[in-house]
């Protein structure tokens, strides 16, 4: 999950890393209280999860109080690729004589964090390491031995940097270092990490993503920080479809049937498990069909759950017809899936042998699940129809003619946003 | 023969009283010779048994009950617990660990790794269903019931890796109706950490005199595709490999991950069109359909004899 720029700040000040004396507000009035009690020129910034602020006009330096004012009720009702800013940053317009770039993240490969530092900050750092990977370091720290600062010290003297910088900034990315490790974070950046007139350092932005998994173990902070349970911040906020979705997942715990993402067309999915949920989108799309939505059934969810989900796609505004696919299954059953689908289509209205494009879903209890699927005519297959030749079916079916393969895919529409 | 488990693999269950632990117990004994679970363990449950199998309360009981170091064990327990069961494993000489649990945070996940290897064990997972070697044994769910499972799997040439647990069992059965059948299947997890990646199962592979060729299964999300890409660069490997990548569509929906936890792109390397080409330049055919992967494994195999 991913910070704002106050809430990252607030996280970096809390770590020992000197910050400026900025403020947050959602209200004109009070940036410019804030930016009294600041005194002096100030940076209004817009506080919103995307990138490219400063181009689309949501940076602004104000030389007075009122001109805060002014700017931060701009900036507050301008919308940035999407997104309305969540409030706006009061910040005081620091003397910086050199920007810096200080970061945390992980190496999958390594399976360690890794320390990334350069001495030219205020830019992309992959762009930095492309230009000039001289001036940029790496090291990657123990995940079980106590973290050194000597450590720090390595990764920013190997880029160069000496003297009291090099002292001053060893505690900074020191701390970076281990507030990456006991918040559970993904990404922890401070850019730019800024040296003023005076020699000292001070964090001037920082980005920092918590890892979702890990959100139960820092309720302190997220609610220090006033970030309710509810706010997942994904690329783009939960549609109505989705919170239903989830909604249906949540009614018991047995199992999954869920993990819904709305697109804007006619084919309903019904498939699982991960792989296999991403195995079939791709295929559906490969022959030329819109999904109307994603979704994943998996660990042998109850008749009632699936039925929820099935229940949900159907009632989804333009989907014609579901289409019910799995990879072969070894822990959900095939006959508890073909029951919940039915029993959708019978409370619903409608016939399952129309609404169902195609049920394929082979292993478990499979030949009790074809079984019903028989009496109620739908189309089933086993795992002798790939994957991709039951995507197939689907989409010809919908379509009432040849499935126009050679097409291509159409371009991915996200659903509800409308 | 196989990589990481063979017949006489010993291992134990730890979080063997749960649901879906006892399940997978039934299966590993009920699959092939019938599985050596020589102990389970859920604390506070000592003296209990789950289809004959002993539980105790710490591994080192049961460890001290076989009378003799334990191979295996594989680890079912809630995700707050799981790094401290993984720890108590591997400080009780127990070398490969495979973790089914899901959603563990990265760190724990890192730890767990470290220690593993500072201990000269291995981890397999977490998030995954496991090892099997078909007709032989299984350590995990992977394949489900022993009936199903051996729907699914049969002896032959072909390794088979996946970051999707159910995915291993709808390409190993793919491989199977086409005639080719598996020397060993590892589920590998779908996180983005994990303990044994492709290119760190390369080697027991290349080593393994009955495996001819590799089947992967990949997605979006992490550098475990560039690295395997290095690996069959630098090793210049027997294997000749085909991968089907999953996921695809994600290229077009930036910051979101779908299906496994590890989809999550983090950098521009970690796309589905990336990976492809990366693959590629290494040698490594790209199947487009599951369906495809019998044919263009078994002609690379047949053109590397032929050589």
């Amino acid at each position: 999950m991913r910070f704002f720029e106050y809430e990252a700040r607030e996280v970096v000040k809390r770590a020992g890393i000197p910050v400026t004396d900025f403020g947050f507000t959602t209200d004109p009035g009070e940036a410019r209280e804030i930016a009294q009690r600041i005194g002096g020129p100030t940076v209004i910034k817009s506080q919103v999860l995307t990138g490219g602020r400063m181009k689309a006009g949501g940076v602004k330096f104000a030389d007075t109080p009122e001109e805060a004012e002014a700017y931060a009720r701009d900036i507050l009702a301008l919308e940035i690729n999407g997104h309305m800013p969540r409030g706006v940053l009061v910040d005081p317009k620091a003397e910086v004589e050199q920007e810096y770039y200080a970061g945390v993240v992980w190496d999958g490969t390594r399976k360690q964090p890794v320390m990334i530092f350069s001495p030219v900050g205020g830019i992309d750092i992959e762009q930095v390491a492309e230009e000039q990977p001289d001036k940029v370091g790496r090291k990657h720290f123990s995940n079980i031995l106590p973290f050194g600062d000597f450590e720090a010290k390595e990764v920013i003297a190997s880029t160069g940097v000496t003297g009291s910088a090099l002292n001053k900034l060893t505690p900074i990315v020191a701390r970076l270092a281990k507030l990456f490790v006991e918040n559970d974070m993904t990404l922890a950046e401070i850019n730019p990490l800024g040296r003023l007139k005076d020699g000292s350092f001070v964090a001037l932005d920082a980005h920092m993503d918590i890892e979702n998994e890990a959100r139960g173990r820092h309720k302190k902070l997220l609610k220090d920080l006033g970030v309710g349970d509810e706010e997942t911040r994904q690329a783009r906020e939960a549609t109505p479809f989705e919170l239903a979705g989830e909604a249906v997942d949540s009614q018991d715990h047995r199992g999954v049937a869920g993990n819904v993402t709305e697109f804007d067309g006619n084919l309903g999915l019904v498939i699982g498990a991960g792989g296999g949920s991403l195995t079939l989108f791709d295929a559906v799309r490969a022959h030329g069909g819109q999904p109307a939505n994603y979704c994943e059934i998996g660990g042998n969810p109850s008749v009632s759950k699936t039925c929820g989900l099935a229940k949900l796609v159907l009632q989804k505004p333009g989907v014609d017809k579901i289409a019910v696919m799995m990879s072969i299954v070894s822990n959900t059953r095939v006959d508890i899936v073909a029951r919940g689908v039915i029993k959708a289509c019978l409370e619903l209205g409608h016939d399952p042998a129309e609404k169902i494009a195609i049920f394929r879903i082979p292993g478990a209890w499979e030949e009790e699940g074809f079984k019903i699927l028989e009496k109620y005519g739908v189309e089933y297959a086993d795992r002798s129809v790939s994957l991709n030749e039951a995507a197939r079916r689907a989409v010809e079916k919908i379509q009432g003619t040849t499935a126009a393969s050679e097409t291509g895919a159409p371009g991915l529409i996200p659903g509800g946003h409308t | 023969m196989s990589i990481l488990i063979d017949a006489d693999t010993t291992f134990i269950v730890q979080g063997i009283t749960g649901r879906e632990a006892v399940n997978l117990t039934r299966e590993c004994l009920d699959y092939g010779a019938g599985a050596k679970v020589v102990g389970g363990v859920t604390p506070g449950r000592l003296g209990r048994e789950v289809h004959g199998v002993p539980v105790f309360d710490t591994v080192a009981q049961a460890v001290a009950h076989h009378g003799a170091p334990i191979d295996g064990s594989v680890v079912t327990v809630p995700p707050a617990f799981t790094k401290d069961a993984v720890f108590e494993a591997i400080e009780n000489g127990v070398k490969l660990i495979v973790i089914v649990t899901e959603r563990i945070p990265r760190r724990d996940v890192a730890e767990m790794v470290e220690l593993a290897t500072l201990r000269g064990a291995r981890i397999i997972g977490p998030n995954c269903l496991g090892i099997i070697v078909p007709d032989v044994i299984k350590m995990g769910g992977i394949g489900g019931p022993a009936r199903n499972a051996a729907q699914a799997y049969t002896p032959g040439p072909i390794g088979v890796i996946s970051r999707s647990g159910g995915m291993t069992t709808e390409m190993s059965s793919t491989l199977s109706a086409a005639g080719l059948g598996q020397s060993t299947a590892v589920s590998i997890g779908g996180d983005a950490i994990i303990g044994q990646s492709y290119a760190e199962l390369m080697p027991l592979f290349e080593a393994d005199e009955q495996t001819q060729g590799i089947v992967i299964y990949t997605e979006p999300g992490g550098r475990m595709e560039a690295e395997l890409a290095k690996w069959v660069t630098e090793h210049n490997s027997r294997l000749p490999i085909v991968a089907f990548m999953a996921g695809r569509f994600m290229d077009e929906m930036p910051g979101m991950s779908f299906g496994h936890a590890g989809t999550i792109v983090e950098g521009k390397e970690d796309t589905a069109s990336e990976k492809i080409a990366r693959l590629a330049q290494a040698g490594i055919t790209v199947a487009e359909r599951i369906e495809d992967i019998p044919s263009l494994i078994g002609d690379k195999i047949a053109e590397r004899s032929a050589v």
